[in-house]
């Protein structure tokens, strides 16, 4: 059976899994829902208050809020395995992963797929359909490509965080909490045009954690701002989701060193 | 009779305490939150012009004092008591010759105190030294520490309730799970209270979430006087009364139907 084949099997599995328990499924959905709306509430009033944010319109701040959550939604439901990880390394269950004549990051990658986080994608297609519709934007197949490629890179770069944080599962399995500062904190801060934010924490979300470059730069583009701030090209706005698939490739990268350095707890 | 709740506190207390390491790394991450958050309404603040009920100084002290407080509320069920009401284990607790109801009450305060303290402290220190956070005058300190003990009280009452029903769904995170995201809009975790639309006030103050969090911390700040303290710990106390009266009463019902099961 090839790697893809095996992939597909045991995602078959997770959710056939995930559907015995209807009721928690449907539970955990609307909890996901709301999580990420009462953000959108929060925002809205924020509006409300101060009439615009540097310029930039409610709408607008919907285009980055839709791009970056349908993104981190699709991420988080295929990253799970990766996140939930450290339960491997504290009861000793990764040693029979590796004892399969399989990568291991495939194995890690197909635990789960988990479907409640449907919750989050549904609230954030909201708002970006809403986003789409209100602002001035001439939907052509260049501009909704791009808003693909976006949420596409974005996706990547938050499985490539779940990676990073299940490889420190291999140093540390206590302080993972840490992580939360890039994935849900990184969210948060691309929900808003970057060009708000202090230099020092641009250039840590630009060349870091990437995070810009899959929703400030490409909804640049698709609105057809100048990007006054940073003075970024077109072109680059263009392409700059791709370093989300880059980091998600580097990641796995840095997966492999950190198996190498895995010591069994033996229980 | 306080001993034994008073020994059930300070065990969880000393318990708890141990996980310092977990909270050193939630309060790395809840630090990186507030600079984000701060960064934010400082740059909604640029349009501010003049009339908001709530000034930048207040607000961006409000923001450190809610990610240190952010462990009051009460968005997690004890596990332990949880696994006990599955179980059935539960019936071991029945044939101790205390107040169920009290007991777990000890416990609960004990899980909000500890992990606030912890991760407080650390943040407030570092939040004054880097000139965000502004300290109230020893009036409405004294307010403030008196309205946290109300809080902590009222969080407990909460967190209980939504405990004790498990007794009718024993899946029954349910509960917890949609109201845990609500309570961080309704309590001023999102943003401040004030900031809220003028027409939505009256809705925030009908629910008791604001006791939990919004209103010690204006009274920090600043945005509630001490002479309003007297109203918010009334406030809060009652919402606390009628809640730990309607987590008796659950509790009552919930036992008579119990059944646990041999083995």
């Amino acid at each position: 059976m090839n790697a893809a084949r095996l992939y597909i099997r045991y995602i078959g599995i997770s959710i056939r899994s995930q559907m015995q328990y209807r009721a928690s499924f449907v539970m955990l959905s609307i909890s996901s829902f709301f999580a990420t709306a009462i953000d959108v509430v929060g925002i809205w009033a924020l509006f409300e208050r101060f009439g615009t944010l540097r310029g930039w319109r409610l709408a607008e701040v919907g285009l980055f809020f839709g791009l970056v959550n349908v993104a981190m939604a699709i991420g988080d439901a295929f990253g799970r395995g990766f996140d939930q990880f450290y339960r491997k390394v504290r009861d000793g269950g990764f040693d029979r992963l590796l004892l399969r004549p399989r990568s291991t990051a495939l194995q890690v990658a197909a635990q789960e797929l988990t479907l409640f986080r449907i919750g989050k994608l549904t609230q954030g297609l909201i708002v970006l359909f809403w986003a789409a519709g209100v602002l001035n934007v001439t939907w052509t197949a260049g501009t909704i490509l791009l808003a693909l490629f976006a949420i596409f890179g974005g996706a990547t770069l938050f499985y490539g965080l779940w990676v990073l944080q299940a490889t420190l599962c291999f140093w540390t399995v206590e302080s993972l909490e840490i992580m939360n500062a890039f994935t849900y904190g990184g969210a948060e801060t691309a929900e808003f045009p970057l060009s708000i934010y202090r230099p020092w924490f641009r250039r840590f979300f630009t060349f870091v954690v990437p995070l810009a470059c899959v929703s400030y730069f490409p909804a640049l583009a698709i609105l057809g701002k100048e990007d006054s701030a940073l003075g970024s090209s077109r072109g680059f706005q263009q392409a700059a989701p791709g370093i989300g698939v880059v980091f998600m490739l580097i990641s796995l990268q840095v997966w492999k060193i950190g198996v190498r350095h895995y010591r069994s707890t033996g229980s | 009779m306080i001993r034994p709740y008073l020994a059930v506190f300070s065990a969880r207390f000393r318990l708890l305490l141990q996980y310092r390491a977990a909270a050193a790394a939630g309060m790395a991450c809840q630090f990186f939150w507030g600079l984000i958050r701060m960064m934010i309404f400082q740059a909604f603040y640029e349009n501010a012009v003049g009339s908001e009920p709530i000034s930048l100084n207040q607000t961006v002290s409000y923001v450190w004092l809610s990610q240190g407080f952010i462990m009051l509320l009460p968005f997690r069920v004890d596990g332990e008591i949880a696994g006990k009401i599955t179980s059935g284990n539960v019936a071991y607790e029945l044939l101790r010759p205390t107040n169920l109801y009290n007991l777990w009450f000890a416990r609960e305060m004990a899980n909000r105190i500890t992990p606030v303290l912890l991760r407080a402290t650390p943040m407030f220190i570092l939040a004054t030294l880097a000139g965000w956070l502004r300290w109230p005058g020893p009036g409405n300190l004294a307010a403030v520490a008196i309205s946290l003990l109300a809080a902590v009280l009222l969080s407990s009452s909460i967190s209980l309730l939504m405990t004790i029903s498990m007794f009718w769904t024993t899946s029954g995170r349910g509960i917890t799970l949609i109201i845990s995201p609500l309570m961080f809009l309704l309590s001023g975790m999102v943003i401040p209270i004030p900031l809220f639309p003028d027409f939505l006030q009256p809705v925030f103050r009908a629910l008791p979430f604001i006791g939990l969090i919004d209103l010690p911390i204006r009274l920090f700040v600043g945005h509630l006087s001490v002479s309003s303290a007297v109203g918010v710990l009334v406030y809060q106390l009652l919402w606390t009364a009628v809640l730990i009266l309607a987590g008796k009463l659950l509790l009552q019902r919930g036992l008579r139907r119990l059944v646990v099961q041999g083995g």
